[in-house]
Order: structure tokens, then C-alpha cells, then sequence
């Protein structure tokens, strides 16, 4: 049976108030509304107003609360509508949720899920379709997950709620029309990169969004006689280094897709860790395919222009190659 | 006057961290202290006054302005000052400093170094123990300089929209850092931004402890019997520096002096002495069992150890359990 990513989200909410009295869902029309992505539709007459709990435009207000909600016994999933927004919320995200265990001595683990969409693809400018996950992948206190598959958009709420720090989802807004076929959603881990395709000729990393153009480019090469390897790293922080490093060795060649902008990027720390830990294994220099370095534009043709594409990623892989392999 | 027994306590609060603050700045130049060291001389009526209407099972925010309330609340002074010599016998293990005073024992949430930063936490913590249905109150400190912030307004509009069991307790200095009040706010009454939210209010006398020890009592009440917030404007005033890298250029002196006549210490000292509450023995022998006991705490400070550098990275996240 085929199931949305959406349904995914829903479920994983849905079966997180239903196992938990302490978990509660909140944040900008997560209630009556709905979600602005649907992914609550129906949570607010099943868990009532106090669980299901529609918050003021008030990003930062909100997710401060969640904290001390969290810290005082109870297990909230804050929804910030979209990672633009979230950036009203960053200080008590970086100053309060990362640092406060560390400042305390290691009295007060901060149990906080925070949920938010990310990415391009929906012609919503410049305000709405950036994929700032690298910032937040930097900050030592957090943990940072971007759950690219259907079994992991409900798997990784499970864990997430279960660890005692911090955890920042990022949902692809790409992603919530895909489906697939799956029996029953059973919760994943949130330590390990996957492979999602294996190969022997070059390794593409990958997250979120853009493992579906990844996947199809590889797809596209095998056609052309390269056999890619799809890591999707599914955890930004803390990276699976070993994932990486473990394919990079069979490969010896390395792709990094990041819809992100390319300056301190995913991709350039992947890039980094790949030079540090297998740089003799390596037959060519690292390749990045990441966003151009423009604020999101809203015509089609431009923002299509200005994201990591199949082609992009195609062509990237080929240049590793002087010749065919 | 005539309890005596609240009086009694009532200026050992005050002495106790008058004379702590005392010696943190003489330490501060000795460099025994370092970072920042945020006074709070002149403004202790406050939190003497208000921290002795909780109980203990309430929680407490704070400020980086906050050795007063830490000490109140119960931390040991030992601890603290361990804390602030970066000591990891400190209550924060020496992770945190004179601006991050924590004790999860206490319920007592910090020492925030980003103003208004409390604000969101304390609402969040009132939350959980509104659903959770435990009757208790949170007791958020925050300056007149956290008024201008969003926090604020975001913290106040969403318990008093949700009912949520916080006393709002603002100490109004009348800077935000070197930035005086009117020149800060369009709107110079702090109680009426407050009201505003459909939060209860009442500004009080911030060099009176007695007074600030009633309105904070009235507040707690309200806070308990509605399960909803209350705000109290503390209208106080700091006798020494923002923190010791301010050279005060913009105050002038007269001013200070004029405050420094209020001191609430010397003027409840008087007041008790005049009516009888106290003697001039009960005054001394407060004096010097303070004194005793920063002698016990700079003591405990400079015996304890360094953590180890291979520990630096504990507690960034919470271990995983042994298997």
C-alpha cells in the first residue's frame, strides 16, 4: 500500500500523543487549521486544544516555551512553520535548548523536538525556500536529523522524543507529496547515515530533498555504465563519519549533494572529513552540486536554475571520470 | 513591626549577599573572579524581599544579575563562589560562571546571560506544571532593559492568553546597561505594557523590603489561587557599576548618591533598630555570621580543583545510559 510522506508525519504526531500523556504538539496552526502542510489534520479533535495547542505568531516566544516545558517534565514537539521563520527562534535555540546542559553543569537536559519545513521547489522566494540546516548542524548541543524517506519521516519522531537533548527535524517540503509502498511505519534510528543504493564506482551524500534527485541520477549513470553509491546521511549532527569514509574507501571517488549554499556548507564539511580521513583513497577531488548563491527567486525557471537538479548531479559524477570507468 | 522573626530573616537575606557581592568584587580584582561580574548592591530588598513569598517546590528564572537569588533560593554560598572562581566543585560545575548559576535541586533555572531570554523558559516551565496539574509557581526575574525585548511581549501575551502560573518579577534599575529608561520606552510605566496583556499588576518600592516582600506575597497568592500570572515592578536602583568594565559615564554621581540614601539595608536596619524589632546584637551578630560564612565560602573557593581538560566536552549531551 502506498503512503505519503505527509501521512508519514501525521502518523508518527498522531501515534506520539496517543503512546505519551507528556508529548504535546505546537506551534503556528498545527490545531484547528490543520498544519500548514497538513501533516495534523484531524490531531486537534483527537488530543484536544491543550495537546494540540495553536500558538501566536510568535516563533521565538513559542519555542522558549517548549524548552521550559521540556525541562519541567514534559516531552513538546514544537512545529515551526518553515526554517526561515526559525531564525526568530534561534536564540533560544542556540542560547538556551544547545548550551543549557553544558551552562548547568549537566543538571538540565533540554527533551525538546523541534519540527520545521525547509527547502525550495514551490516557487516561495526568498523568504520561504532556504535550507539553512548547515547552521544548525554547527551548533555542539543539538542534534539535527532530515528524514528523507517515508519510513523515516515517522520513524525518527520515536527517537527523537526518546532522547534527552534536543532535536531539530527538518521535513523537505519536496517530500510531503511523495509516498511509498510500506507495510507498517516502525520507528528508525537517529544515529546512523544510510546507503540507500549501493554501487562501487563513485559515492554521492546526500539528505532531505534531494536524495530523490540523487537516486534518479544514479539511476541515470548506471544506464551509462557508472555504479553510484547513494548515502543518504540522514543524521546532520552528529555526522556518521564512518558511513562515509567506508564507502569513500570502495569508491574512491565522492559527490556531495547539498541543496544548501556551497559557502560552509554540509557539502564543504563533508568535503573536509573526506580529505582528512581518506584523502589516499581518493581518485579525484571531492564534488559539490549545492544551491547557486542567490537569495531563492521566484520565477520558475530561475529557481529550478538555482537548485541541485538530476542533470547537475549527473554531469558532476561524469567530470570525476575523465574517461568512462 | 512586629514580626520579628521575618525581620530577622529579612536582613540576614540582605547582609548575606550585600557582603558576598562585597568580596566578589574585591576578588574580582584580585582576579580570583573573572568574566563578567554583574552587581546587584542597592537592589536587594528585591530579591530578599520577594524570593521569602515562595515556597520551595516553586521554580526560579533569573538573570545574569542573579548571586542574590541563587543564594536565597538556597544554594549553598560555598558552591557559588566555587562557581565563580570556575572551581568544578561549583553549582555549575565551573561550566558557567557569575552568570550562570544553576540548581536543578533548588528548581532553580539559571542565571540567563541573553535579557529576556528567561521570559519564554519560565513561561514553558509554568506550562508543564499547569498541564501536568502541579499548583505551583514560577518566579521569572528579568530587568527593565527586558522589557523593550520581543520575549517580553511574546511571554506575557502567551500566559496570560493560556493562564499560565508565573509571577513576572521585574526589576526596574532604571538602565538597561547605560541606557536610562526614558530613553529606552516610549512608555516609561513598565506595569502598563503588563497591564496591557490582561496581566495583573503592581509596582512597588523596590528599596523596601518589607514592600517588596508584600506585594511579592499578594502576587504568589494570585499566581495560586487563579493558576494565572502577575506581574510586580520592582522600582529599585543599582549602586555600583553594570559590571566591573563599566566606567558609568552615563549617570552623574548626585544621582547615585540621592539612591544611595535609600539603601534598603541601613533604612530597615534603622527601622528595625528604632521600633525595637531588632536589637543592635541581633544587627551585629547577622553581620557577623555572614561574615563567617563568605570566610567559610572564599575558603571552599579557593580548596577546590580543576576539572580535568580530557572532560571538556561532557555535558554538551547527556550520556548515553551505561548497557
Amino acid at each position: 500500500m502506498k503512503t505519503a510522506y505527509r501521512t508519514a508525519v501525521h502518523d508518527a504526531l498522531r501515534d506520539a500523543l496517543r503512546d505519551d500523556p507528556r508529548v504535546l504538539l505546537m506551534g503556528e496552526d498545527v490545531g484547528r487549521y490543520g498544519g500548514t502542510y497538513a501533516a495534523s489534520k484531524g490531531l486537534l479533535e483527537e488530543f484536544g486544544p491543550d495537546r494540540v495547542r495553536d500558538t501566536p505568531l510568535s516563533e521565538l516566544g513559542f519555542v522558549g516555551i517548549g524548552i521550559g516545558a521540556a525541562l519541567n517534565g514534559l516531552r513538546p514537539i514544537v512545529e515551526v512553520m518553515t526554517v526561515n521563520f526559525s531564525l526568530l527562534a534561534l536564540d533560544q535555540i542556540v542560547n538556551t535548548a544547545a548550551a543549557l546542559r553544558h551552562m548547568s553543569g549537566g543538571q538540565f537536559s533540554v527533551p525538546l523536538v523541534v519540527r520545521m519545513a525547509t527547502g525550495a521547489g514551490r516557487q516561495l522566494a526568498a523568504q520561504h525556500s532556504h535550507s539553512l540546516e548547515p547552521w544548525y548542524a554547527h551548533i555542539p548541543g543539538i542534534k539535527v536529523v532530515a528524514p528523507a524517506t517515508v519510513e523515516d519521516a515517522y520513524g525518527m519522531l520515536g527517537p527523537a522524543l526518546a532522547d534527552p537533548d534536543p532535536v531539530v527535524i527538518f521535513e523537505h517540503v519536496q517530500l510531503y507529496n511523495t509516498s511509498a509502498d510500506i507495510e507498517t511505519l516502525v520507528p528508525t534510528d537517529i544515529c546512523r547515515a544510510a546507503v540507500r543504493r549501493g554501487g562501487t564506482d563513485v559515492t554521492v551524500v546526500t539528505y532531505g530533498g534531494s536524495l530523490p534527485k540523487a537516486l534518479d541520477a544514479a539511476n541515470e549513470l548506471s544506464l551509462a555504465g557508472i555504479d553510484c553509491e547513494v548515502i543518504d546521511l540522514r543524521v546532520l549532527r552528529p555526522l556518521d563519519d564512518d558511513t562515509i569514509l567506508e564507502s569513500v574507501r570502495k569508491t574512491h571517488r565522492v559527490v556531495v549533494v547539498d541543496e544548501a549554499w556551497r559557502t560552509g556548507s554540509l557539502a564543504a564539511e563533508i568535503t573536509a572529513r573526506v580529505t582528512e580521513g581518506a584523502f589516499y583513497d581518493l581518485d579525484a577531488p571531492v564534488c559539490r552540486v549545492c544551491s547557486a548563491e542567490v537569495p531563492m527567486p521566484y520565477a520558475k525557471h530561475l529557481e529550478q536554475a538555482a537548485l541541485p537538479q538530476t542533470p547537475k548531479i549527473v554531469a558532476a559524477v561524469q567530470s570525476l571520470f575523465g574517461e568512462r570507468p | 513591626m512586629t514580626d520579628t522573626k521575618l525581620a530577622h530573616e529579612l536582613l540576614t537575606d540582605m547582609v548575606r549577599v550585600r557582603r558576598m557581592e562585597e568580596k566578589c568584587a574585591e576578588l574580582y580584582s584580585a582576579a580570583k573572579i573573572r568574566g563578567f561580574l554583574h552587581l546587584y548592591v542597592g537592589e536587594e530588598a528585591v530579591a530578599a524581599g520577594s524570593l521569602r513569598a515562595l515556597a520551595d517546590d516553586d521554580a526560579v528564572v533569573a538573570t545574569y544579575r542573579e548571586h542574590a537569588h541563587a543564594l536565597l533560593r538556597g544554594i549553598p554560598m560555598t558552591s557559588i563562589m566555587a562557581e565563580m572562581f570556575g572551581k568544578q566543585e561549583g553549582c555549575s560545575r565551573g561550566r558557567g560562571g557569575s552568570m550562570h548559576l544553576f540548581d536543578a535541586s533548588k528548581r532553580f533555572y539559571g542565571g540567563n546571560a541573553i535579557v529576556a531570554g528567561g521570559l519564554p523558559l519560565a513561561v514553558g516551565i509554568a506550562l508543564a506544571d499547569a498541564m501536568l496539574q502541579q499548583k505551583r509557581v514560577t518566579a521569572c526575574y528579568f530587568g527593565d532593559g527586558a522589557v523593550a525585548e520581543g520575549a517580553f511581549h511574546e511571554s506575557l501575551n502567551m500566559a496570560a492568553l493560556w493562564n499560565l502560573p508565573v509571577l513576572f518579577c521585574c526589576e526596574n534599575n532604571l538602565y538597561a546597561m547605560g541606557t536610562a529608561l526614558e530613553r529606552a520606552q516610549s512608555q516609561t510605566d513598565l506595569s502598563a505594557k503588563a497591564a496591557s496583556y490582561r496581566v495583573p499588576t503592581l509596582a512597588v518600592d523596590g528599596m523596601d523590603v518589607e514592600a517588596c516582600h508584600s506585594a511579592a506575597q499578594q502576587g504568589v497568592d494570585h499566581v495560586r489561587d487563579t493558576g494565572g500570572p502577575f506581574f510586580i515592578e520592582f522600582r529599585t536602583y543599582r549602586f555600583r557599576a553594570h559590571s566591573m568594565f563599566d566606567p558609568e559615564l552615563y549617570r552623574d554621581k548626585g544621582e547615585v548618591e540621592r539612591w544611595r540614601e535609600r539603601d534598603p539595608i541601613r533604612s530597615f536596619t534603622e527601622q528595625c533598630l528604632g521600633d525595637g524589632t531588632l536589637s543592635e546584637a541581633d544587627v551585629a551578630e547577622i553581620e557577623q555570621a555572614a561574615a563567617g560564612e563568605i570566610e567559610a565560602a572564599v575558603a571552599f573557593a579557593e580548596a577546590g580543583t580543576w576539572e580535568a581538560v580530557e572532560d571538556l566536552d561532557r555535558d554538551v549531551l547527556t550520556p548515553e545510559p551505561a548497557r
